[in-house]
């Protein structure tokens, strides 16, 4: 199988893009741009750790990644990398550096940036166990779950699904990749506003019924939200 | 004497932060309590108004912390209370003349001979809300109940519980009892739910409030209201009292019109 170009992943603080070590830098980054700019939305201001592997990058290659990346509003805070090259040149450009050998390095699985299919590969997600707040905002190139209410002002973005143990008052998109098989399930159901792959719905305003969980889901080119008791 | 430092805080602007701080910090000292309050919103000072020692003023936090006054000589002791003093905020610099480390040093000093050191934080989340925040050892959140404040109040939380000073409880100010009977007004219940934070207090519209901000005499004061009131059952659950929450519906003149209109509430 050839090697991917960037594996795309969500962390605890933003995003996890790993370039590739191998192939030429100018057709890695003008990738990495391309695939930014199709998916602008799942990218929308996130903080961004670029794994770098071996490869020794110069300040300048670094410096014109960095500028890719503010271009579209996005932040490079942190620099992964084995290159002592590399990490002088994050340092020269006040980026943080990490010191991570290949073993210790989550190994890139080529088939993440293939939409998630549960059926197929077993998939990852990230687990938050706690409230997320108005203002916090959360990205996974998998599924998300979060133990907690999702208040409004927050966001989660998942590739995959989305499942939120607790109430959902925030915004959500899950799918953030095209994938249209998405879901969505939570315990109480209001997002400010729920997007699966490219359809978008909102909650009508004051749904003073029961609280039950429901899940949301991609019909005919439509969104359906189904309770689940 | 190791005394205790409660940052007051809202994010957004204009719910009644200062206000608070002032009546909490005198119904403090009216129990007794040894108490500082702090005015960390450099460059837009007020709480010296609202306690109505804007005259006094000779030395401020800026000049403390630059070392051109002692600590001593800058706290402004209260017209009523002998222990209850001011230190004001300075009103022609900014908020980065004080680092969260200056706040720390200048709180350390004072808890040695004060029960409570009350800091009234500025809106906003940055390095005002940060200089108020480093030194807490509990944050109360003022909000009221209205859907954009609450919004602010859970930002700020977030932040609060990064910082690991959470969780923090909650002021829930200018309530008004008949329009949350009318599903006008979120309810304290409907702002817990969003928020998820114990309350420690709940504060009733009150006109005097602002009669009271604008002659310097703060309301808790005022025998007759209801604000003042609950300031004051705030202040003693601050210090571990177990104060029940009073029924904002069944005092005299406008309270009892309004439980008779809403029977049960």
């Amino acid at each position: 199988m050839q090697e991917e170009l960037i594996v795309i992943k969500g962390i605890n603080d933003g995003l996890l893009i790993a370039l590739s070590t191998t192939e030429k830098w100018q057709m890695v980054t003008d990738h990495l741009a391309a695939r930014i700019d199709e998916k602008a939305d799942f990218f929308a201001g996130a903080n961004i750790t670029v794994q770098l592997g071996t490869r020794p990058v110069p300040k300048y290659e670094l410096s014109s990644l960095k500028a890719l990346l503010e271009r579209r509003g996005l932040t490079l805070s942190r620099v992964q990398s084995e290159s002592e090259t590399t990490r002088q040149s994050a340092t020269s450009l006040q980026v943080a550096t990490v010191n991570i050998g290949a073993r210790e390095a989550p190994a890139p699985m080529p088939q993440e940036t293939a939409p998630v299919n549960p059926e197929e590969t077993g998939t990852y997600g990230t687990l938050f166990r706690r409230t997320l707040r108005s203002g916090r905002t959360i990205h996974s190139e998998g599924h998300i779950v979060v133990y907690g209410d999702v208040n409004p002002g927050a966001k989660v973005i998942a590739a995959g699904d989305i499942i939120i143990w607790g109430k959902l008052r925030g915004y959500v998109h899950a799918g953030a990749m095209g994938d249209e098989s998405a879901v969505v399930c939570a315990l109480d159901m209001s997002p400010s506003q729920l997007r699966i792959a490219g359809h978008l719905v909102t909650s009508p305003p004051d749904k003073r019924k029961k609280v039950i969980p429901e899940v949301a889901y991609v019909r005919d080119n439509q969104i359906i939200v189904e309770a689940r008791d | 004497m190791a005394g205790k430092v409660v940052t007051i805080s809202s994010g957004k602007g204009g719910v009644g932060k200062t206000t608070a701080t002032a009546n909490l910090g005198i119904s403090l000292a009216s129990l007794g309590k040894k108490v500082v309050v702090i005015d960390a919103d450099i460059g837009l000072r007020n709480l010296d108004v609202i306690m109505g020692l804007e005259n006094r003023i000779v030395y401020d936090l800026v000049d403390i912390v630059e070392g051109r006054s002692k600590l001593r000589q800058s706290m402004i002791k209260h017209k009523k209370f002998e222990d209850l003093f001011l230190i004001p905020a300075a009103q022609t610099r900014d908020k980065m003349a004080v680092s969260p480390q200056d706040m720390v040093k200048l709180t350390d000093e004072l808890r040695e001979e004060h029960d409570f050191i009350l800091i009234d934080s500025p809106a906003g989340i940055e390095r005002g809300f940060r200089n108020a925040l480093e030194p807490a050892d509990e944050v109360l959140i003022v909000t009221n109940p209205e859907v954009s404040a609450v919004r602010d109040a859970d930002r700020i939380t977030g932040l609060i519980e990064a910082a690991e000073k959470g969780p923090g409880r909650l002021i829930l100010n200018r309530i008004k009892p008949e329009l949350v009977k009318k599903g006008e007004m979120l309810s304290s219940d409907d702002v817990v739910d969003i928020l998820g934070l114990a309350i420690i207090g709940i504060i009733p519209e009150d006109e005097l409030v602002l009669s009271a901000s604008n002659s310097g005499v703060p309301v808790t004061l005022n025998t007759d209201s209801k604000a003042g009131m609950a300031f004051n059952n705030v202040a003693r659950r601050l210090i571990g009292e177990d104060v029940p929450f009073m029924n904002l519906a069944d005092d005299a003149g406008f309270f009892r019109r309004l439980a008779r209109l809403f029977e049960g509430w």
